[in-house]
């Protein structure tokens, strides 16, 4: 880690470098951003903004389910929760006994309530208020680490099933018709976004972790004319939003995570009024 | 693009064929021959089952009965099925192009990572076939329905299938698209050799390319050569009646 710190206090001459604190997040930003923004490409074609959303309010459950079971690290609880809630969600949807949208739904606010209750009866939900804005500034180096483990994981996962995921995203029946696995790669793709999700929530934010998903995608959607744009904006957007947000929480002392996604949608909004003059 | 075979012996059998949902019976007692070479045409009012008929050919739900395929040798094996869709995912903004929509098919390497040559290539080999080649860098969202229609059809029959399925061709197609692709099905059927079984709505163009006519009503109320189904008193039946519902 010493190494690392001082490559960047090399690479990068400004004064925030000095802190190890906006090193870590550094680090933390550079690992979080392109994984939510490459996921979250997928995420936007499939029209699962709704669900990544719900996804994020079930952590709040799991991190209530975590605390009462004694785990210390509730991350592990949390991603534990979420994957098996992930997994639920998606087969009542399957089913399509319920509108889409309204089974998402009556499954956030279940989580969400089920969580504020489960906290509130220890007595002291302001220590876990936390969770719901994230604090980037104060993620360890392990924890970094964690990140980057996760992301050494999904990324490649999610590279080997790309075109796959893609073709069940135009037609279900025609991507099984070729033979896709269709069932089994839903469920690892959601099991992708579960994890994803709930390891940053400490970091983002259950308010605001659905946005880092879906943000990036969405402006690089107003420009690309192919999916190779699509991922190079979507990753150029998270990046530069990721970085500024960083950079200005510190000169301007607000919160980290709603910076960044201030900056995500203001580069949506720019991208929307310039999308047709650019796409000709 | 090769024949897969050289005759037209080849055939598809659906035997018994029935779909039950939760407690409905949608379809029942289902018996039909596909030949090769051969256009065969799914007609029935509204709510009889075709759709349901190609979904459980498809795999997608659960059947009583057979359908077995066998080649001109007479050996029987498993069934290649070229499909195109009633509807695709084509959301206004999305940014898959006819590329990367092969592309997703047809290759491991993930379609975001840019456009390889040699694939870009056949792609566009197998447009040119049915005159969407110019399309090859084109959104889906950006497509016309017949070009989209074009497009799924060049895909569903790369590689050649045995059997090709569409789902009501003419959604979103306005008539001059539609006698298009009905010329490209009888062209296909003739030098490909593949069996065709689509559900359409369009008689006259049923009249003038299927060999077979099928007219559903949860079973098989009438099948024979269009002018034996479209002469058929079931025939009038079923439509004389879809016909006064549609006007009260």
């Amino acid at each position: 880690m010493e190494y690392l710190y001082s490559v960047l206090e090399t690479l990068l001459p400004f004064s925030w470098v000095k802190f190890d604190f906006m090193k870590n997040a550094f680090l933390a930003v550079l690992l979080l951003t392109p994984l939510f923004s490459i996921i979250g490409t997928m995420v936007v074609e499939n029209k699962l903004a709704f669900f990544s959303d719900a996804l994020g309010h079930s952590a709040l459950t799991g991190i209530a389910v975590g605390m009462l079971l004694g785990i210390a690290e509730t991350t592990l609880a949390t991603v534990l929760f979420a994957i098996v809630f992930a997994w639920l969600l998606n087969m009542i949807r399957r089913t399509r006994a319920v509108a889409g949208d309204t089974v998402i739904s009556v499954f956030s606010s279940t989580a969400v309530a089920l969580g504020l209750v489960l906290l509130s009866s220890q007595g002291n939900f302001t220590k876990y208020s936390t969770y719901l804005i994230g604090d980037i500034l104060t993620i360890r180096p392990q924890e970094v680490g964690m990140l980057l483990a996760v992301f050494i994981i999904v990324i490649p996962l999610y590279l080997a099933g790309y075109n796959r995921l893609l073709a069940m995203t135009v037609n279900m029946s025609l991507a099984r018709t070729r033979q896709i696995p269709v069932r089994f790669l839903e469920s690892i793709f959601i099991i992708m976004i579960a994890v994803a999700v709930t390891v940053s929530i400490k970091w983002v934010g259950i308010l605001l972790v659905n946005s880092l998903l879906i943000l990036p995608g969405a402006a690089a959607r107003n420009l690309a004319r192919n999916m190779k744009e699509y991922h190079l904006w979507a990753l150029c957007f998270a990046l530069a939003s990721g970085f500024s947000g960083l950079i200005l929480s510190y000169y301007y002392s607000f919160a980290t995570g709603p910076a960044i996604v201030l900056v995500n949608a203001a580069f949506f909004f720019l991208t929307h009024l310039v999308k047709n003059k650019i796409r000709r | 693009m090769n024949k897969h075979h050289t005759s037209g012996t080849c055939r598809t059998t659906i035997s018994n064929l029935g779909v039950t949902l939760g407690k409905n019976v949608i379809l029942y007692e289902i018996d039909f021959t596909l030949n090769c070479g051969e256009l065969t045409a799914l007609i029935g009012r509204n709510g009889a089952g075709k759709t349901t008929l190609l979904k459980a050919l498809l795999g997608e739900y659960p059947h009583t009965g057979t359908v077995t395929f066998h080649t001109p040798e007479g050996k029987q094996r498993k069934l290649r099925i070229g499909y195109v869709p009633q509807q695709i995912n084509t959301e206004h903004n999305s940014p898959v192009t006819v590329y990367d929509l092969f592309a997703a098919f047809l290759s491991a390497r993930p379609v975001f990572f840019g456009k390889k040559k040699y694939l870009a290539r056949t792609i566009a080999a197998q447009l040119a076939l049915f005159g969407v080649e110019e399309h090859l860098d084109s959104r889906l969202c950006d497509l016309s329905g017949g070009e989209l229609q074009r497009v799924m059809l060049a895909l569903a029959v790369f590689p050649v299938p045995e059997l090709l399925i569409l789902d009501e061709p003419a959604s979103g197609i306005d008539r001059n698209g539609l006698v298009i692709l009905f010329q490209q099905l009888a062209q296909l059927k003739k030098d490909r050799d593949i069996t065709i079984l689509l559900v359409s709505h369009d008689l006259p163009l049923v009249r003038e390319h299927a060999d077979q006519v099928i007219l559903l009503d949860k079973t098989i109320i009438a099948k024979g050569t269009p002018d034996e189904v479209l002469n058929s008193q079931a025939f009038r039946d079923t439509f004389t009646y879809f016909a006064q519902s549609e006007v009260h």
